[in-house]
């Protein structure tokens, strides 16, 4: 038989929409669940029967591989009925597609519904007009709150503890939902966070997010605990807001130099997937600091225990 | 138009104010065919003419009718947003009685034969008086002038190219020189759109948050500064459509002190809200250009008062579920507001920010004096469009009750102060709150 988690943390909100607004238990909580999932997700039986009967739709307006096969992985190993739903936006309106789509799925009686869309609030404006669970799977520059809580698992198993760590996010800021969510979830659990990019990377009002900001990388990076690396988009490389790619790489790649400004035991995260070359050179992501590939294993058990701490809460649970 | 009524009307005890003469008393005023007779205390007790029916206002204020300088009517070519009838509708309940409709409409009116149509529709239709904006640009395309004088002559009260701005430089100084010749006022949306870009809301701290790009201020006041070298330059008459930013006040004070032929107005959308209220993705808060921090909104009100900001208008734009139901940046800008701009503006009256007299200036005395309408004002000779309402009934705003076409209303269940009581043109009550 296998072992159910010690955990009975319940999430009691219907919805996961953002790291805002969620509370520090909430948060450990969630992290507490994950952790015991990491365990039970080494072991050779992985199914588990909390979400067994349950429908759980994978609706993403926005391609992805790594999110969507690891919402769908958690899915199927809690037991729940996967159904994956790519939606391209090309020929039709967007923002109808959206609520049409949230109508139609509604209708067919969901427990959960894991959105990715590339607007900020659409996964929020989906979630008022359905009657089941939301998991925001990412939201335009808003929110991607199962990447944050990943990803503070995965600094937490490493360093023991995310309180007094010092964290620094560098790169695509701007366009960086990865950075809203991590840096709200970071500052709850008491890290001092950094934000490290060229200035035509930064959101307007950056410092009053609670971070220290810097425009130069080796400054930024002196004596980090956690380098946390972001994706710079193609069509963002060549003019708009950088240069080019070899003077983004000159300033703001992670290599081995930099690198070696932040402690000696600094750990290296992406939210992937990567461009080497770009903002990280090869020899890093694949050198011994980096945590990257088990950010991606993370991820899995926090949207198991994102699921499970949700369906505690649903109707007839 | 509507006929005037046959018997003369007197309004007793109401608190007469009139900011075109700077009059704020209680007192009577009379009206006979269409037109007031007299303004004054007593005159009930001073004999009225025979037949004459009496209105006792009971304290109530009196006041000309607003003249509301911007309003989307989606007539032609948009009825399903908004007709000239229904938009005149929802101005008679809200005590405006010169809409000065946009020429962006499909076809948009750049062209005599649609000033015609659009005149011809009103007198049909409408309830209030409209009066069309022309394009200043064909087909509002920012590259050619329209016919100025001919469009005039047809009964375009102004020209402005809409909710776009000209961003050829070379394109509006000619059109402000050639404007000049016939005394046309050009009125002018001040956005840089490349600044704008992809801008949904404000730029700053709380755009941000949300992930939404951001409109940046200087977007606006660039096109101010730029505009009233223009206006140095050329001397034509200008009028900015929409000013939102603080630094922009400080321009248009430059340019009122050098003695320049300009003027502006604000919303009242902006006068109301800031850019918090966008809250969690609203799109009914979605306006252009976006609302701004609370201190604009504060330097607005304060400009509004000193009279630099010179009109306060609706900037009434209907849109429909298919174009609010979306995601904020999908969502398109525009808020409805003929029905509520005057009780939203007594908000900042009951607040202490503005007087009386001073709210009624910006919402109908001024907005006359810039587009020469004989309107808005209380003196004897000028047409009776004229309003009674009560400045303190308090009551909650139902979308269902509100007589636009489109509910896009970002005073959705708002508790509101005032409300009007009578609206009439031309001496015929178009209007009555029962």
């Amino acid at each position: 038989m296998t072992p159910e988690p010690k955990s009975s943390f319940v999430l009691s909100r219907r919805h996961l929409l953002g790291i805002e607004g969620l509370s520090y238990p909430e948060i450990t909580g969630l992290l507490d669940l994950a952790d015991e999932y990491v365990a039970l997700n080494r072991q050779v039986e992985k199914k588990r029967t909390v979400l067994r009967g349950r429908t759980q739709v994978n609706l993403f307006f926005e391609a992805s591989t790594r999110t969507q096969s690891s919402f769908e992985i958690a899915g199927k190993r809690l037991g729940a009925d996967v159904m994956n739903m790519s939606v391209g936006s090309s020929s039709i309106k967007k923002g109808e597609t959206l609520i049409d789509t949230a109508v139609t799925l509604n209708a067919m009686h969901p427990d959960i519904l894991v959105v990715r869309h590339g607007d900020s609030g659409a996964v929020a404006l989906l979630a008022r007009k359905v009657d089941c669970s939301v998991i925001n799977a990412g939201d335009g520059a808003h929110e991607h709150p199962t990447q944050a809580l990943l990803d503070a698992l995965t600094i937490r198993r490493n360093k023991g503890a995310i309180d007094g760590l010092t964290v620094a996010i560098c790169g695509d800021i701007l366009h960086s939902r990865v950075a809203r969510s991590n840096i709200i979830l970071l500052n709850t659990l008491g890290a001092r966070v950094r934000v490290v990019a060229p200035s035509t990377l930064l959101p307007a009002g950056i410092e009053r997010f609670g971070v220290e900001v810097y425009r130069d990388m080796r400054e930024g990076l002196r004596d980090a605990d956690i380098v946390m690396m972001l994706r710079l988009q193609r069509e963002r490389m060549h003019g708009s807001f950088v240069p080019s790619v070899r003077e983004y790489f000159h300033y703001y790649g992670l290599d081995q130099a930099k690198l070696r400004f932040a402690k000696r035991d600094a750990l290296v995260m992406h939210p992937g997937p990567m461009n080497r070359g770009v903002e990280i050179d090869s020899s890093v992501a694949d050198g011994a600091q980096s945590l990257i590939n088990e950010q991606v294993e993370m991820g899995v058990a926090v949207r198991m225990a994102a699921l499970e701490a949700l369906a505690r809460h649903l109707p007839n649970a | 138009m509507p006929l005037s009524e046959v018997r003369p009307l007197l309004f007793a005890n109401a608190r007469l104010v009139d900011p075109s003469r700077d009059l704020d008393f209680v007192g009577d005023l009379l009206i006979a065919d269409g037109v007031i007779r007299e303004a004054a205390r007593g005159i009930a007790s001073a004999g009225v003419p025979e037949g004459t029916q009496v209105v006792d206002c009971r304290g109530h204020v009196l006041a000309p009718g607003l003249v509301d300088m911007r309003a989307f009517v989606g007539e032609p070519g948009a009825e399903h947003r908004e007709t000239l009838a229904s938009a005149s509708q929802a101005a008679a309940a809200g005590g405006v009685t010169t809409v000065v409709c946009q020429p962006e409409t499909d076809p948009p009116i750049d062209d005599p034969a649609v000033v015609d149509f659009v005149l011809r529709r009103a007198r049909d239709t409408a309830i209030v008086r409209i009066q069309p904006m022309a394009a200043l640009t064909k087909g509002l395309a920012g590259q050619e002038m329209t016919e100025i004088g001919l469009l005039r002559a047809a009964g375009a009260v102004a020209f402005t190219n809409g909710a776009k701005s000209v961003t050829n430089a070379r394109v509006f100084r000619r059109a402000l020189t050639y404007a000049r010749d016939f005394d046309a006022l050009i009125v002018h949306h001040t956005e840089d759109p490349a600044l704008v870009g992809e801008g949904a809301m404000n730029e700053g701290e709380f755009a941000s948050r949300l992930g939404l790009s951001g409109i940046p201020r200087v977007a606006e006041t660039i096109m101010v500064e730029r505009d009233m070298r223009l206006v140095a330059l050329t001397k034509g008459r200008y009028h900015a459509a929409s000013l939102t930013c603080a630094e922009s006040l400080e321009v248009l004070a430059r340019a009122k002190d050098a003695g320049l032929p300009v003027t502006a107005s604000a919303s009242i959308n902006h006068l109301s809200f800031n850019e918090f209220d966008v809250g969690a993705f609203r799109t009914f808060f979605k306006v252009s250009p976006p609302l701004r921090g609370e201190e604009d909104r504060l330097a607005l009100i304060e400009a509004v008062a000193s009279g630099l900001i010179d009109v306060v208008m609706s900037d009434h734009n209907p849109q429909d579920v298919e174009t609010k139901r979306l995601t904020f940046a999908d969502a398109a800008a525009g808020a409805i507001g003929l029905e509520t701009m005057l009780s939203a503006g007594l908000r900042l009256v009951h607040a202490g920010k503005l007087t009386l007299p001073k709210l009624l200036r910006a919402l109908s005395s001024r907005p006359a004096e810039i587009l020469g309408l004989a309107v808005g004002t209380l003196k004897p000779g000028a047409p009776a469009d004229i309003i009674v309402f009560d400045p303190a009934e308090a009551w909650r705003l139902d979308p269902a009750d509100l007589k636009s076409r489109c509910k896009n209303t970002p005073f959705d269940e708002a508790k509101m102060e005032g409300r009007v009581l009578r609206t009439l043109v031309a001496g015929r009550t178009v209007y009555e709150y029962v």
